[in-house]
């Protein structure tokens, strides 16, 4: 028997970039909070500039949770499912601590396709099998929690539109914004510069991305140094807006959040009327039950949805919050694979650089271009960045023109190892029918838990898209001077990925939505979800800042309707 | 020493009780004779290897080496990869390659560790290639010349002899993988000695902030020439050293 704990009025699973959002209006608003999270602490000690641990070895993620419990993937229910790698990591942050950083607001696009779609093109022009929904929020709804995060957390960027003043230095096709960036942009590079410049002279509309990283003293953290290993590894000065370093220290000197680390939970608790009563987690050799008024859920998609999933109960025979059979549907990856490579005729100086430092293009992405005479919707945001560390530069695509080792080889890289660069283009992905999560019926976890089963591949949709933006990043890097591109292809099977959607999708219509338009479960309405499994569509663009946008709002909403939620 | 080993054998005694009386380990008779390092061989090439060894940059680390261990591969399977990742990035006119960056006892080092998954293929692949170089030339891999090398490599690359695990193909990559890690990873993992691999793709090294002056310098930027771990809030000793970060509010951070 699990030993009980004191009940308290909120438990947070995961304090990652979701839960670690999510705690400070529950905690400035007085709700007791104790977040459970899988992982420990980490200073900036851990994060040493080591590319072979970190980016090679995977360190940050090595021996964590979520490593014991990595998703098998197919392409399709025909084919045999084998267990890949885990891109997440546990800690405080999550992976906020070593991500890339890139911290976008969605288009309005992406919130309603379908009508928007209908709107411009006709009826018939959603492809065969997708399950897309308009969102049932707009990105007006979702705007001011998108400021409340940029300043809270500490987002750089360049703004293109506030109130309606279009400024060509940022996203012209963005979202209007009520405000600018709490800092400016990232700097620019060399390299950047000379595409922007390229870019211009196509007459599109360069800019540099957002990213939660200082680029000025900020809330006493420092700047940016911009060393470079950002790329699977934290800030050794807290530039990076990790919420380990913003919102979780914020909520604890509320005197309301108690962090409970290396907290594995393994169960949500529901009693006989279909109220959620808490969560079952171990922790070293104990099992304890913490009892609370309210869940949040808020782990990484795949975990959110196998929690739902192994957390079976009377009221929930299918698992919770799964009596309508809609968890695990609607998920999607983004398509982000297939990249272009180009080889330049001179050094880029991107030793440097970091993977947050670069410079976007959006005339090619979701509706911002006609599609009337196209075999498709949605489409991508062109993406270049610095960042350039030995060994992977060394392991350098030869482009056809040596061999892969010899001493021509080692001639070749000598000269071009800094002259290269990928794009791995973020396009529009949409959920099909056939795609889906659900638990694997032989791979189990440590503690002997099936693991979740991914059954997803692309569609010709996102497929299309592919090949369509692939030619406008030719393009591009052709303008810039490139003397060699190459374009791989599309992929196939969505592995696991660490832009992973759906699985409790959030909608009006309980029969096709796990949570509501608030984030809280149709069918337990004292659970509430936040993270990327609620998002039905990728837009073309990093997802955190959005989820995490959504996660101030849920949060805010059960803050202000705490009685009529737990009821 | 081969004909004392041979004769001792003969007489019913092991090589262990052997060496024990003798107080010396077969590399410890191959150091005495003048070799060194992860180029150790087998005592029937002793003469080979003391010519190869003879170059100023292994003798200029003979003293560091001198005390190194193979921890996971045997002498003769050092050889042979010595010679396969001198193939890979070789020491040439254009100056060191995986050779004088101890790529090898980078590998050695990391199958005793993180790459240990890979022991078996390692033993069964570099097996393999003498079993077919044997066969074929009548000569181990190492003995064969340069030109003959490459070519034989190239036959694995193209997959095509047997014998390996999982494949030949799958075993090249490998091997050109780990090579490729052994010199251009940070020193501290032992290869990259003497930072050749980061001066190779002029790479000017890790520091810890890039200025815009920095960055537009390029590759003309003066190599640094350190390691992560000379900045010692890396390592272990710096345990005692407030950080004073935000993450200290945690309850439980270290």
């Amino acid at each position: 028997m699990p030993k009980t704990l004191a009940k308290t009025d909120v438990v947070i699973v995961g304090m990652g970039a979701a839960g670690g959002v999510a705690a400070l209006p529950l905690t400035n608003a007085g709700l007791k909070v104790i977040g459970l999270e899988a992982g420990g602490w980490l200073s900036p000690r851990d994060f040493a500039p080591d590319e072979l641990r970190n980016s090679s070895r995977n360190w940050p993620q090595s021996a964590q949770k979520a490593a014991t419990e990595a998703p098998t993937v197919r392409a399709t229910a025909e084919d045999r499912a084998n267990q890949g790698g885990h891109p997440m990591m546990n800690a405080v942050g999550g992976t906020t601590m070593h991500y890339w950083a890139q911290s976008w607001r969605l288009n309005p696009w992406d919130f309603n396709v379908v009508s928007a779609t209908k709107e411009r093109y006709g009826g018939d022009r959603l492809p065969a099998g997708t399950t897309v929904e308009d969102w049932p929020i707009s990105y007006d709804d979702l705007e001011p929690y998108y400021e409340k995060v940029e300043v809270t957390v500490g987002i750089s960027g360049q703004a293109g539109n506030v109130q309606g003043r279009i400024n060509k230095h940022g996203n012209i096709f963005e979202g209007e914004r009520k405000s600018e960036y709490p800092m400016a942009a990232l700097r620019s590079s060399p390299f950047t510069d000379m595409m922007s410049a390229a870019a211009l002279k196509l007459d599109w509309n360069p800019f540099q991305g957002p990213a939660a990283i200082t680029t000025e003293l900020y809330d006493g953290r420092a700047p940016c140094q911009y060393h470079g290993f950002c790329n699977k590894g934290g800030c050794h000065v807290q530039a990076k807006s990790s919420t380990a370093v913003t919102s979780i220290p914020k909520a604890i000197d509320t005197g309301n959040l108690e962090v409970v680390t290396f907290a594995r939970v393994t169960n949500i608790v529901t009693d006989n009327n279909g109220k959620v009563t808490g969560v079952d987690y171990i922790k070293g050799n104990e099992t304890f039950f913490q009892p609370a008024d309210v869940v949040l859920l808020a782990s990484y998609a795949y975990e959110n949805v196998r929690l739902l999933q192994l957390s079976k109960s009377r009221a929930f025979p299918n698992g919770l919050a799964n009596n309508a059979g809609q968890v695990g549907r609607h998920y999607l990856t983004h398509h982000q694979g297939s990249p272009v490579l180009a080889l330049f005729p001179t050094d880029l100086h991107n030793w440097y650089g970091l993977p947050a430092q670069g410079v976007a293009i959006d005339e090619w992405a979701d509706d911002n271009f006609d599609h009337s005479d196209l075999d498709f919707i949605g489409g991508a945001n062109l993406w270049v960045h610095t960042d350039r560390k030995p060994m992977s530069a060394a392991k350098m695509s030869t482009f056809g023109e040596v061999r892969s080792w010899g001493s021509d080889w080692k001639a070749f890289i000598m000269k071009n190892a800094d002259r290269t660069n990928y794009a791995y283009i973020q396009k529009t992905t949409l959920p099909y029918e056939n795609n889906y999560l659900d638990l694997d019926p032989v791979v189990k976890d440590l503690l002997g838990f099936p693991v979740t089963r991914i059954t997803a591949r692309y569609g010709d949709n996102e497929k299309r898209i592919t090949a369509f933006s692939q030619e406008k990043m030719e393009q591009w890097y052709l303008e810039a001077g490139a003397i060699k591109v190459v374009k791989s292809p599309p992929g196939n099977a969505m592995g696991a990925s660490t832009h992973a959607y759906g699985g409790s999708r959030m909608g009006d219509n309980s029969e096709t939505n796990v949570v509501d338009r608030w984030g809280f479960a149709h069918e337990a309405p004292n659970l509430g979800i936040l993270g990327a499994s609620v998002m039905g569509t990728s837009g073309a663009r990093n997802p955190t800042l959005t989820v995490q946008a959504l996660s101030w709002r849920t949060a805010e909403y059960l803050a202000n309707n705490w009685r009529s939620i737990v009821g | 020493m081969t004909t004392d080993f041979d004769k001792k054998n003969k007489q019913g005694v092991t090589v262990e009780e052997q060496q024990q009386s003798l107080g010396l380990s077969r590399r410890n008779l191959l150091k005495g004779a003048g070799i060194v390092g992860a180029a150790a061989v087998s005592s029937t090439a002793a003469s080979t290897v003391i010519a190869q060894d003879g170059s100023s940059s292994m003798l200029a680390n003979k003293a560091i080496m001198a005390r190194e261990a193979l921890e996971v591969l045997t002498a003769a399977e050092a050889e042979t990869l010595e010679a396969f990742c001198d193939c890979l990035i070789p020491s040439d006119e254009n100056g060191p390659g995986a050779k004088e960056a101890r790529a090898v006892h980078y590998i050695d080092r990391s199958l005793a560790s993180h790459n240990s998954g890979s022991r078996h293929n390692y033993m069964v692949g570099l097996s393999a290639l003498n079993d077919y170089c044997n066969k074929t030339r009548n000569k181990q891999f190492s003995r064969l010349s340069k030109d003959l090398q490459n070519s034989i490599l190239q036959a694995v690359q193209a997959n095509k002899i047997e014998g390996f695990a999982p494949s030949a193909v799958d075993f090249f990559n490998m091997v050109r993988s780990h090579t490729i890690d052994g010199t251009f990873c940070d020193p501290y993992y032992g290869g990259n000695q003497n930072f050749v691999g980061w001066d190779m793709v002029r790479y000017p090294g890790i520091r810890l902030g890039a200025s815009e002056t920095d960055v537009a310098k390029g590759a003309l930027l003066q190599p640094n020439h350190q390691s992560a771990y000379d900045h010692s809030t890396y390592t272990k000793i710096a345990s005692n050293i407030d950080t004073k970060t935000g993450t200290t509010k945690g309850s439980d951070h270290a």
